[in-house]
């Protein structure tokens, strides 16, 4: 038996997460230190996993298989396709910069009592939720991956809840009180979400009685599994519910701002640059392959949906006060670009969705993150409250710009490749959505210019005057993070060779294939 | 040879990595450093300028492979360039006078202590500006003509803490992303209807489908162009650019950025011949600019204001010549090669007057000045002569050439454009006089600014009067070298075509009549200006004044419409997603809670109460049991 | 006698148990009603046993007996430490179970 890679890349993770937990309550830096290092570890494992996948080869690969729960025929079934491969990577390489850019944030107070370890637990919740998605990005098994999705909320939960941004204008009660609300929103809304599919899973079960996505999928590629279109349908919509709520989509988005304005800047990050990548990958893998005619069946629904998502979520973020819930908007904007990619069944429109989760990851984390060093130093989220920050704190400008620059989608950064990708997809199937989605493109330029204006240029305010400039830690953040923006955006090939074959097969899963340009088609 | 065209984009793109990311201590060097790249740059521009000479006039067509960009199923873009005559004459004239505004910039921007950034910016724009000339499809197209709007944006907002200047840049920025956004459908549209958008197939193919889509995809081009080049409706961000530096303002907003609109209608020539509504489209814009930006331009009393109206005006002429089709496109790029000359030319040397006047723009404070800057006051004429298009300067034979095209596109369609712009030619007249008149002539009108500082005004130093004799020979003698033994004609002609189209009247009475309004405009403007002392306060004026200062209403109706609505929107649906969308969501929370709000009452906590639910429920059970025996 | 007459006794009691549980505020009073509850079900079981004729009854009422033996020796001690907190023996005075 070859060594199972993929097991080892979410246990070497879930190992540092324990292993940070235990560290002793006085030796805080050690577990700073410590989780950095497993997460730097499982980024080589990924990189393994990136370089040992062959993306001529088999669908699914490096796969593994044991006996779980022989009863109900739950396995332990893990695979990688193109699609898998990019997320993982994507995971694998912005957690150690979450880790990084979260150095301070969960440093105690008081040192009152000697057995209150809040940095030991925030760096191995972290480490736990990066385990969890990793498998689930790996999980071919849809009740594993049911699991492992309701499973990180937990971890989220606590992050959220318990680390809250200290930047605040209220009291400390008051802060702590939408602390637990949006806690206790994302929970809530995440989990009826989970239910339903739960519901759907158990369905799924009872209709083809196997748990196995590769299973189901051939047995419903070569026809030995019909599947009554009143019950496929009703399955899709469980399944996709719980993930349109991660992802999230417009209507189901509400949960989103609050838990990104109330968690400090790495877990934002993480929310919304990793855990709702789940949610469209979900949709990519599970919705499509298992219920291809249901999902063809509600893509005209869907893509309305993902047009109201990207240009609701523009216009929102235009009119938001507070930095965090700007981007916070802005990623729902994003959010429904990568849906329109996915429905549009397209190659370029799938190949672009699935660029779109990447480069959306890396380039929110930029802004984010950067935004987050910004608010610490004022200690206010209020764009208002700043003004002039370019005068004294140049590199810090300069990297938020650039951060903004690639949330607008500008030509030259990785983005632009995937969102004009899902464009032409979309276009090239439905005209009208893909100019209404161009719109976005205006908007995108307005919110971030907007915001950058109001905090960057201008007069320095008298708050704002002293700011210092990055620090080390900072540029180590922020600098790898536009070379990869730079580098994706120029030379996107490494990531696009992984992914078209994955996407070729989940075109012929759905039955669609790519309109022939006019011309061609005349000759 | 081919292998050199990377270079081009390679050496400023170099200089703005290094400048940007080089930190303080480059402060020193960094001036040179970029002016040494863009200098590279012209000479291997030279290099490949002389090469191609070397060719064959239908063979010159230069091109470079350099790597497949995005792979996708059935979507194919490469980073891969063309340098063909069309592309040279832009890289010849963007490197030239890049490197002259370089120059100058050494000079102008010396006491400003982030002038290392300036010129990494300035880098960055000539990289951008070169990849849109010398792409070889419209998606590398595009990511040039992104980068030149984000360069434009770092610029004119580079004085940031002015809170005016980062407005106008954002603004600049999100006009252009509307003409942008014109642009990717338009690229959308070709490939669905090509399956491909390099301009070699899609140029070639444009026989091969319907008009209606060449016109979509024609149109869309357009508003592209109307974006990036100030055209009506999407001209008002150019007068606010005037914020930037003005070396900005000579290189990008007037000699090269904002002629991208024309290169690109140019360029899709074959677009444009196959779809004559589209064709339609691009004359009446162009010819509505030209008049709107001449009126702007004759209302400004701030110097650079009153030129970027002028700009607006001549790339209207431009446009209108692209709009001609093989008619005009040679004289469109000829028109904007001379306009490159001796626009930068009068931008400079508007610099080098506000240089010597503590920043003042305000053209009623200046007056007689052409005793104290006398180099600035004969580069500046020769370009006021040139832009009016009097005989044997530049602007005479592209001008004129424009008109006479105007002419011959025939029927009344002919008629209305040459009316139109002939009559241009007068305004022009008239508000060159009139600048030209206000700033070197009559009496110095000038006075402390607000913090009591006299203006002493002097002549520029050297970096910045030598770019400006160089631009001035330009202006002089770039239109007759052009079009004696119609060089400019032969050499453009492979790739754009020239039709001679049927003139319903001679050049010669085209010209005569240039020159009677020429004369006419120029004469008002001294009769107005020049005869009289002007007052140092704006007279109120008439309507139209008005009207023309506020540039014609245009940003009242966007201040109103756009502005206010979309604050309005925006802030509504805040409101709506607070409310509602999250309401539903919430209130479902909190009806549950209201649910076991009233629940929870049971338990009262007395130890009775659970006793009697105890007693009550066992009853039931027994009843039950008792019950379902009976049955 | 007829057997069926205790089981009549038996409920009675039990029913007065139960409506001295249910009306009474005293502690002790409820302890001393819970208790007479338990006896009412002794009797009833010795009862079962006497005319079922096997020993079961009387085997579950010595368990009985037991555990009221215990609770008791519980029941008192809480009752008593209520008193020591409250000052009184009151039943509605502990009523913090409710939120």
């Amino acid at each position: 038996m070859s060594f199972p890679l993929l097991t080892a890349t979410a246990a070497l993770p879930a190992i540092g997460a324990i292993a940070t937990a235990a560290v002793p309550a006085a030796r805080r830096t050690a577990a700073k230190w410590l989780a950095l290092l497993f997460s730097l570890a499982t980024l080589v494992l990924a990189g393994l996993v990136f370089v040992r996948f062959e993306p001529g080869g088999d669908r699914y690969q490096l796969t593994e298989s044991h006996a779980w729960i022989a009863e109900f025929g739950v396995r332990y079934e893990l695979g990688v396709d193109g699609i898998g491969v990019a997320l993982l990577a994507l995971t694998a390489l912005l957690i150690p910069f979450v880790i990084l850019a979260g150095w301070h944030d969960a440093d105690p107070l008081e040192t009152k009592s000697s057995r209150w370890r809040p940095t030991q637990g925030f760096f191995a919740l972290i480490l736990m939720v990066e385990a969890m998605v990793i498998l689930s990005f790996e999980a071919t098994d849809v009740f594993l991956f049911y699991i492992l999705f309701e499973a990180m909320l937990i971890p989220m939960y606590f992050l959220i809840g318990g680390f809250g941004d200290r930047a605040h204008s209220g009291s400390d009660e008051n802060a702590a009180a939408q602390r637990s609300y949006a806690a206790v929103k994302f929970l809530l809304y995440n989990l009826a979400g989970g239910l339903i599919m739960l519901a759907a899973v158990i369905g799924l079960y009872v209709v083809a009685g196997s748990f196995s996505l590769a299973e189901i999928a051939e047995a419903r590629a070569n026809g030995s599994l019909e599947m009554a279109t009143g019950t496929e349908r009703w399955l899709f919509l469980g399944f996709f519910f719980a993930f349109a709520i991660k992802a999230p989509l417009w209507p189901l988005h509400t949960w989103l701002p609050n838990a990104m304005g109330e968690a400090t800047a790495p877990v934002a990050v993480l929310i919304t640059a990793i855990v709702d990548k789940v949610g469209t990958f979900a949709m990519l893998r599970f919705c499509l392959q298992l219920f291809p005619e249901a999902s063809k069946w509600a893509t005209p629904v869907i893509i309305v949906l993902a047009l109201i998502s990207i240009v609701y979520g523009a216009l929102l973020a235009v009119g938001q006060r507070d930095i965090k819930r700007l981007i916070a908007y802005a990623s729902i904007s994003h959010f429904g670009f990568i849906v329109l990619g996915i429905f549009a069944m397209t190659s370029q429109g799938q190949s672009g969705a699935t660029l779109y989760m990447v480069n959306h990851g890396i380039s929110t984390a930029a802004l984010m993150l950067v935004a987050g060093f910004l608010i610490t130093r004022r200690g206010s989220r209020l764009i208002a409250d700043y003004g002039g920050v370019q005068k004294v704190a140049p590199v810090l400008a300069g990297t938020f710009l650039i951060g903004g620059l690639a949330t607008l989608s500008l030509p030259g950064l990785a983005p632009f490749v995937s969102e004009f990708l899902v464009l032409v997809g979309t276009f090239s199937v439905y005209p009208a959505a893909g100019v209404i989605a161009t719109s976005g493109i205006v908007l995108a330029a307005l919110y971030v210019l907007v915001l950058y204006q109001r905090t960057m240029t201008g007069p320095v305010k008298a708050e704002v005057r002293g700011m210092p400039d990055l620090r080390v830690r900072e540029l180590a953040v922020a600098l790898p993070l536009i070379a990869v923006l730079i580098g994706l955006g120029v030379y996107p090939k490494p990531l696009t060779e992984v992914v078209n074959p994955a996407v070729k097969h989940t075109m012929q899963d759905v039955q669609k294939q790519d309109p022939q340009p006019e011309v061609e088609a005349a000759k | 040879m081919e292998n050199l065209i990377a270079l081009l984009v390679a050496a400023p793109l170099l200089g703005a990595a290094v400048l940007l990311c080089g930190g303080r201590r480059l402060d020193r060097a960094g001036h040179w450093i970029g002016t040494l790249l863009a200098a590279a740059s012209f000479v291997v521009g030279v290099v490949l300028f002389s090469a191609m000479l070397g060719y064959e006039a239908e063979a010159r067509t230069m091109r470079q492979h350099l790597f497949s960009w995005i792979p996708v199923e059935g979507f194919q873009a490469d980073i891969a360039f063309q340098l063909d005559q069309l592309s040279m004459t832009f890289v010849l004239l963007i490197t030239g006078v890049g490197t002259l505004i370089h120059i100058y910039s050494i000079g102008y921007m010396e006491h400003d202590e982030r002038r290392r950034r300036f010129f990494g910016y300035l880098n960055l724009f000539l990289a951008a500006m070169l990849l849109l000339v010398i792409a070889d499809n419209y998606l590398l197209l595009y990511v040039g003509w992104e980068g030149v709007g984000l360069a434009s944006y770092l610029l004119i907002g580079f004085w940031q803490h002015k809170p005016s200047a980062a407005t106008a840049a954002k603004k600049a920025f999100l006009v252009n992303r509307v003409g942008d956004m014109g642009l990717s459908v338009a690229i959308m549209l070709m490939f669905t209807t090509f399956g491909t958008f390099a301009f070699g197939p899609v140029l070639s193919a444009t026989g091969e489908t319907s008009e209606g889509k060449l016109t979509a995809i024609g149109l869309m081009l357009l508003l592209a162009a109307c974006g990036k080049s100030a055209q009506v409706p999407l001209q008002s961000w150019l007068g606010d650019a005037m914020e930037g530096p003005t070396p900005v303002s000579a290189l990008i907003h007037a000699a090269t950025m904002v002629t991208a609109g024309v290169y690109l209608i140019v360029r899709s020539g074959a677009i444009f011949d196959a779809a004559p509504d589209a064709q339609l489209a691009v004359v009446v814009v162009g010819a509505v600019t030209l008049l709107f930006g001449a009126i702007v331009g004759c209302a400004k009393d701030d110097i650079k204001k009153a030129l970027a109206g002028s700009t607006m005006s001549q790339i209207g002429y431009m446009i209108l010549a692209a709009g001609l089709g093989p008619i005009g496109y040679v004289f469109a790029i000829m028109h904007l090669v001379t306009h490159g000359f001796f626009k930068a030319g009068l931008f400079l040397g508007a610099g080098s007057v506000m240089h010597g006047m503590n920043d003042e723009v305000d053209m009623r404070k200046y007056g007689g000045l052409r005793k104290y800057m006398p180099v600035t006051f004969v580069t500046f004429g020769l370009g006021y002569l040139a832009i009016i298009g009097f005989p044997g300067l530049s602007g005479f034979f592209s001008k004129d050439k424009i008109i006479e095209a105007a002419f011959a596109k025939g029927g009344t369609e002919g008629w209305i454009l040459g009316s139109v712009a002939l009559l241009g030619a007068g305004i022009t007249a008239f508000y060159m006089t009139r600048v030209m008149l206000m700033t070197f002539f009559g009496e110095k009108r000038w006075q402390p600014d607000a913090e009591g500082r006299e203006p002493h005004p002097h002549e520029s130093p050297k970096s910045m009067t030598i770019p400006m004799i160089v631009l001035a020979f330009g202006s002089v003698f770039a239109g007759g070298f052009f079009a004696i033994g119609d060089r400019f004609t032969h050499w453009l002609e492979p790739v754009t075509r020239y039709d001679h189209g049927h003139a319903p009247v001679s050049a010669a009475t085209v010209t005569g009549a240039t020159m009677v309004v020429l004369l006419a405009g120029a004469a008002l403007a001294w009769a107005m200006y020049g005869r009289r002392p002007i007052p140092v306060v704006a007279p109120r004026g008439s309507l139209l004044t008005r009207a023309a200062r506020r540039d014609l209403l245009q940003d009242d109706f966007n201040h109103v419409v756009l502005v206010r609505g979309g604050e309005h929107l925006t802030r509504s649906l805040v409101y709506v997603d607070h409310s509602l969308v999250d309401g539903v969501v919430n209130g479902t929370a909190a009806s549950f809670g209201g649910l076991s709000g009233r629940l929870r009452k049971l338990q009262n906590g007395y130890a009775r109460t659970y006793a009697v639910s105890m007693f009550g429920g066992t009853a039931v059970l027994i009843a039950a049991t008792l019950l379902m025996r009976a049955v | 006698m007829n057997p069926v007459n205790y089981l009549y006794l038996a409920a009675l009691l039990f029913t007065i148990g139960a409506s001295g549980v249910l009306v009474r505020r005293n502690a002790i009073v409820v302890f001393m009603c819970v208790e007479l509850m338990l006896n009412a079900c002794n009797l009833a079981l010795v009862t079962f046993s006497r005319m079922h004729g096997n020993l079961d009854g009387q085997i579950v009422a010595f368990f009985t007996m037991v555990v009221a033996a215990a609770e008791v020796v519980v029941g008192l001690a809480i009752i008593v430490s209520l008193f020591r907190s409250r000052h009184s023996a009151s039943v509605d005075d502990a009523s913090l179970m409710k939120l």
